[in-house]
C-alpha cells in the first residue's frame, strides 16, 4: 500500500508538540521588521497531532529493510551489524549536549575520545596523523586530494594536474579528483583485477599527483602489486592515495602504511560500525604520513600536558565542515574499538571468511571473475542468459536486500556480494541456496519479480521525466 | 571470537574446509606486505565497561547549564518522538535507498523532508540533504559557478558565518568581501564577473537581511542570489524564495536535532525547478510501479558520482539521510504553527534579554539593527563575563574577540535563566 503523505493526515489546527507557555512579554514581530519581509502565507506543513507523526513513521519505517530486519550483503558497504551499545554511547547526555563552541577546558572528555580515536586510526592504519573532520567518504577522498594539491602548491610545482584512478575505481574517487580542480585518468587492471602496474608505469610523470586506489579493490581482490605501485608514484614525486571503504579487509592482517600509502580515508559507518542511517549520515576520517600532516584540516586534536586543545595545523588546506565533523559518529566507532581492542582482526578474519565461504559455495553456478581468494567481499556473475538486476529483485522476494548490483563497471553484470562478519553460517547456507536456485529459476519468471515486496518494480522513466520532489 | 561474530569454532572449520584451506592465516596469503603483529589497541572492554567508560568521560565536559552560545547550532528543544522515530532499525541499519521496493521507508520520507524544505524556502525543488550549514553553502557557490559558467566567485560580507566563508576558500571559491555596517550588509556594489551573491538571513550577528537587496543586486549582474536562512526563522520571515533568491541553504540543526558538539547535523539545498540538474546531491521523485501504484525512488541519477563519474556535479555519495528524517519528524510535530511559536518564542526571550543588557547599562553592538534571537553584546571584558558566568552555572555566549559577545536565546531559555545572566554580566563589568 502507498502510503498518505503526513500532511495528508493533518487538520487545520491539530498539534503534535506543546512548547513551555511564554513568561515574558510577547515581542511583536511588526514592530522589529519591516512587513515585506514577514512571511504572508503560512507553509503548508503537516498539522498532526503525536499520535498520527509516530504511527505513520512507524508504518513508513515498515516498508524499509535494514540490516535489522534482514541479511543485506551490499557490497562495498559493508552493513554490518550495528551495535546497541554505540547508540547508547551517543545519547549520553553529557556529550549530546555539549555545543560545539563550548571552550576547551569545558569539553576535555569529548577532546579525549576524539584524541584516543586519532590514535586508534593511526594504530590501525600505521599512519601517524588522522583527522576526525571529513563528514562523510567522499569528503575524505576530496580532504586527502586537496591535501595533495596544496603540498604541490607548498612546494611550488605547478606541474601536477592529473590524478590516476583504477577502471574498478568507486565514482566518488574521479569526481573528487574533479572536485579537487585535477584531471581523472584511469588505468587499467591485469587479469587479476588489479591495477595494471606496468600501464601505471607509462602514465605516471611529472603530472601525476596521486593515485586513488581501493586495496582491497571493488572486486574484493588484495592489490598484491600495492608496494611497487607507491614505488612507481613515489619515483615521480606522486602520492598514493587509498580509499579506505573496504578497511574492514584489512584490519589487523595489512596497515597501509606498511604498504607505502601516503594518505587514506575511513568510513567509519562501514568499518567501524555506526549505522548507516538510510544514506547518512558517516565520518570519512583520514590519516596521513609526516610530509602530508601540516596540511591537515584545521582543526586536529593535540594533548599537551594532560589537556587536550585544537590545534590549527601549520599549512592546513582549511576547515572542511562547520565544526568538529560528525562527532557522534566519532562516539559510537570510539565505543566499538574500544569493546574490540586488537580484537578487530577477528572481525577482519570472519568477514573474510564469510566472503570466500560465498565464493566458494557460489562457483560453479555462478561466474566468478576473479576467481582465487577473495577478501571481504567477492564479485559474481548470474549464469548465461540472466541479469544481475533480475536476480537482485528475485532476492527481494526471499527477504533479502540484494548485493550491489553493476558495480564495478568493468565486470558485466557484476553483483558484488559483501556479507560482513557478523552473519551466521545458517544465514549465509540460507542465502547461497536462495542464490542457487534463483540461478535454476526462469528468465520470464525472474522478471516479474518482486511480487512480495511493498512495490513491484518502478518506472524511474516516469519519475525523472514528470518530476515530482514535492508535495 | 570477536563481539558481533557469530562464529564457532565448528563453524569456522566447516567453512575453512569449504574454501580449501586450512587455517584462516591461508586466506590472506595474498597479502603483501603482511602485517604481523597484534595491533597496538587497549583491550576490549565489555558492552557495560565500555558504557561506564563513556560516562565516566562525560564528566569531564561542562553540560546540563543553560547555554546561550548558538553562532550556527542552537539548544533547542528537541521532541521525544524524534528520538524514537530515527531510533527504528529500519531506518538507522539500511542503506541509501538504492532497491526502492524495500526501501520506501526512507524514501517517502525524504520525498516529504523535501517538501517542508521546499515549503519553508519557497523554492521548488530541494535535495535529500548535504552535510552541514557550511557545506551547503559551499555546494550552492559551487552551483552557482555551473550555472553561470563562471569561475566559482561569490560575494559574502562579515555577515555570512565565518566558519562557512572558510570552508568555500577550503573549496577553492573565490570569496569577496562585501561591506557591512551597523550589522548589515551593503549589497549596492557587486562584482560585475561573481558568480553568487550571499546573504545570510538572520546573519551571523542575528540581524535581518535584505534578501530582496541581495537578489536584485546578483540579478544586476546576472549572478545567481543564495539565501543562507535558519530554517525556524522561516516559520516567520518571508520565504526567501518570494524575495528573489535562486537558491537557499542553511543548517538544518535547529529542526531536531542535538548538539552533540558539533554534528552529526544536516544541511539543506533548495532551487528553482529550472536549476534542478544543477543541484547536487540526492533526489527523490514519485513515480508509479508495474501496477500503477504511487511510490518513490531517486531520480535525474545522472548528475551523481555513481553515474556520471568524473562529470558529476559533486563527489557527495553518503549524506544526512537520518538527521534529515529527524528533522522531517520534528517538522511534523511542530507544524507550522509550532514552529512559529518556536520563533516567537525565542525572540521575545532574546528582546527580553537585549533590554534588560540595555537597562542594566550595556550596549548592543548594533543597536538599530533588527535581530530576532541573536546580538551581540559589548562588554569590557569578555572573558571575565564568561567565568564569572560558568561560575553562576552558566555557558556563556561566544567571545567574538574584539569586546563582544554573541549570546543566542532560544525557547529552551526561562526567563529565570535570562535574569541570572543579566544579573551576573552586569555584577561583572
Amino acid at each position: 500500500m502507498p502510503f498518505d503523505l503526513i500532511r495528508e493526515k493533518g487538520r487545520e489546527g491539530r498539534r503534535g508538540y506543546t512548547l513551555p507557555k511564554p513568561d515574558v512579554g510577547a515581542k511583536e514581530l511588526e514592530s522589529i521588521l519591516p512587513k515585506e519581509w514577514l512571511r504572508k502565507e503560512k507553509p503548508r506543513l503537516p498539522e498532526v497531532d503525536e499520535p498520527t507523526v509516530i504511527r505513520h513513521y512507524t508504518n513508513l519505517s515498515r516498508e524499509n529493510e535494514g540490516i535489522d530486519t534482514t541479511f543485506y550483503p551490499l557490497g562495498s558497504c559493508t552493513m554490518k551489524h550495528n551495535p546497541r551499545a554505540n547508540e547508547a554511547a551517543a545519547v549520553v547526555p553529557g556529550f549530546a549536549g555539549l555545543h560545539p563552541l563550548q571552550p576547551e577546558t569545558q569539553v576535555q572528555g569529548a577532546l579525549l575520545i576524539m584524541h584516543e580515536l586519532q590514535g586508534f586510526l593511526a594504530e590501525v592504519s600505521g599512519l601517524p596523523n588522522v583527522s576526525l573532520q571529513p563528514l562523510a567518504g567522499a569528503q575524505g577522498e576530496l580532504t586527502s586530494i586537496l591535501m595533495v594539491k596544496t603540498f604541490f602548491e607548498d612546494a611550488g610545482d605547478d606541474e601536477r594536474t592529473t590524478v590516476i584512478v583504477p577502471s574498478t575505481a568507486h565514482g566518488t574517487n574521479p569526481a573528487t579528483a574533479s572536485m579537487a580542480g585535477f584531471e581523472s585518468r584511469e588505468v587499467g587492471l591485469d587479469e587479476h583485477g588489479c591495477v595494471a602496474v606496468e600501464e601505471l608505469r607509462e602514465m605516471v610523470d611529472g603530472s601525476t599527483a596521486a593515485l586513488m586506489i581501493t586495496n582491497p579493490n571493488t572486486c574484493g581482490v588484495y592489490e598484491r602489486n600495492i608496494k611497487e605501485i607507491a614505488e612507481v608514484l613515489h619515483e615521480a614525486g606522486a602520492f598514493l592515495y587509498m580509499d579506505g571503504a573496504n578497511m574492514n579487509a584489512n584490519m589487523g592482517r595489512m596497515r597501509p602504511a606498511e604498504a607505502d600509502v601516503d594518505i587514506m580515508h575511513f568510513n567509519l559507518h562501514k568499518t567501524f560500525s555506526t549505522p548507516h542511517g538510510g544514506g547518512g549520515p558517516g565520518c570519512g576520517a583520514i590519516a596521513c604520513s609526516e610530509d602530508l600532516a601540516p596540511f591537515l584540516p584545521d582543526p586536529v586534536v593535540e594533548k599537551e600536558d594532560d589537556a587536550y586543545r585544537f590545534v590549527r595545523p601549520g599549512k592546513t588546506i582549511g576547515r572542511m565542515a562547520t565544526f568538529h565533523g560528525n562527532f557522534g559518529q566519532m562516539l559510537r566507532a570510539w565505543n566499538y574499538i574500544r569493546m574490540h581492542g586488537p580484537e578487530l582482526r577477528d572481525v577482519t578474519d570472519m568477514a573474510v571468511l564469510n566472503a570466500n565461504y560465498v565464493r566458494a559455495q557460489l562457483g560453479g553456478t555462478y561466474r566468478i571473475p576473479y576467481d582465487e581468494l577473495c577478501k571481504h567481499e567477492v564479485v559474481v556473475q548470474p549464469p548465461k542468459g540472466k541479469r544481475a538486476i533480475d536476480i537482485a529483485k528475485g532476492l527481494i522476494d526471499y527477504g533479502y536486500h540484494p548485493p550491489t548490483i553493476y558495480f564495478p563497471l568493468v565486470v558485466k553484470e557484476a553483483m558484488l556480494i559483501e556479507p560482513t562478519e557478523t552473519e551466521s553460517k545458517e544465514t549465509l547456507d540460507d542465502f547461497i541456496g536462495t542464490m542457487l536456485e534463483l540461478a535454476e529459476t526462469s528468465p520470464e519468471d525472474l522478471e516479474e519479480a518482486p511480487t512480495h515486496a511493498p512495490t513491484r518494480r518502478l518506472d524511474e522513466t516516469r519519475a525523472a521525466r514528470q518530476l515530482k520532489a514535492r508535495w | 571470537m570477536a563481539r558481533f561474530t557469530p562464529h564457532t569454532e565448528a563453524d569456522v572449520q566447516e567453512m575453512l574446509e569449504a574454501i580449501g584451506v586450512e587455517t584462516l592465516d591461508d586466506l590472506f596469503t595474498d597479502v603483501h606486505p603482511k602485517y604481523e603483529g597484534d595491533l597496538d589497541l587497549p583491550g576490549a572492554l565489555s558492552e557495560y565497561e565500555a558504557l561506564g567508560e563513556v560516562d565516566s568521560l562525560a564528566k569531564h565536559n561542562v553540560y546540563g547549564l543553560p547555554i546561550f552560545l548558538g553562532a550556527g547550532a542552537y539548544d533547542r528543544i528537541v521532541p521525544s518522538a524524534v528520538g524514537a522515530i530515527i531510533s527504528r532499525g529500519e531506518y538507522l541499519t539500511c542503506y541509501t535507498p538504492y532497491q526502492p521496493e524495500i526501501s520506501q521507508g526512507t524514501l517517502q520520507s525524504i520525498f516529504e523532508f523535501q517538501s517542508m524544505i521546499s515549503e519553508l524556502t519557497g523554492l521548488q525543488i530541494s535535495n535529500a540533504s548535504v552535510y552541514d550549514g557550511a557545506n551547503a553553502v559551499v555546494e550552492a557557490a559551487l552551483m552557482t559557478a555551473r550555472l553561470t559558467k563562471r569561475d566559482p566567485k561569490v560575494a559574502v560580507s562579515a555577515g555570512l558565518n565565518p566558519r562557512y566563508r572558510e570552508v568555500m576558500e577550503t573549496y577553492r571559491v573565490e570569496v569577496v568581501e562585501l561591506p557591512f555596517e551597523n550589522g548589515t550588509t551593503d549589497f549596492s556594489d557587486v562584482p560585475e564577473d561573481a558568480s553568487g551573491i550571499f546573504v545570510q538571513s538572520p546573519n551571523f550577528f542575528g540581524v535581518v537581511e535584505d534578501i530582496g537587496a541581495a537578489s536584485e543586486a546578483a540579478h544586476a549582474v546576472e549572478a545567481l542570489s543564495v539565501a543562507v536562512c535558519d530554517p525556524i526563522s522561516l516559520s516567520v520571515l518571508e520565504a526567501p524564495g518570494n524575495l528573489g533568491a535562486d537558491v537557499a541553504v542553511g543548517e538544518a540543526q535547529p529542526l531536531g536535532m542535538p548538539l552533540m558538539f558539533g554534528g552529526p547535523y544536516a544541511g539543506y539545498m533548495a532551487t528553482k525547478e529550472e536549476y534542478v540538474r544543477q543541484l547536487p546531491g540526492r533526489i527523490t521523485g514519485e513515480t508509479i510501479d508495474e501496477d500503477g501504484k504511487l511510490a518513490y525512488v531517486l531520480t535525474l541519477r545522472g548528475r551523481e558520482q555513481d553515474i556520471r563519474r568524473a562529470r558529476a556535479n559533486s563527489n557527495i555519495c553518503t549524506n544526512q539521510a537520518l538527521t534529515a528524517l529527524a528533522a522531517t519528524a520534528y517538522t511534523a510535530l511542530m507544524g507550522p504553527q509550532g514552529l512559529r511559536e518556536v520563533a516567537e518564542l525565542s525572540i521575545s526571550r532574546a528582546h527580553y534579554l537585549a533590554e534588560k543588557l540595555e537597562e542594566a547599562g550595556l550596549k548592543l553592538r548594533y543597536p538599530d539593527a533588527p535581530f530576532l534571537w541573536e546580538f551581540a553584546v559589548e562588554l569590557p571584558d569578555v572573558a571575565r563575563a564568561n567565568e564569572a558566568l560558568l561560575e553562576a552555572g552558566i555557558v556563556s555566549g561566544l567571545d567574538l574577540g574584539d569586546g563582544a559577545m554573541l549570546v543566542a536565546v532560544t525557547e529552551k531559555r526561562t526567563k529565570d535563566e535570562l535574569d541570572a545572566f543579566v544579573e551576573v554580566v552586569a555584577d561583572a563589568v
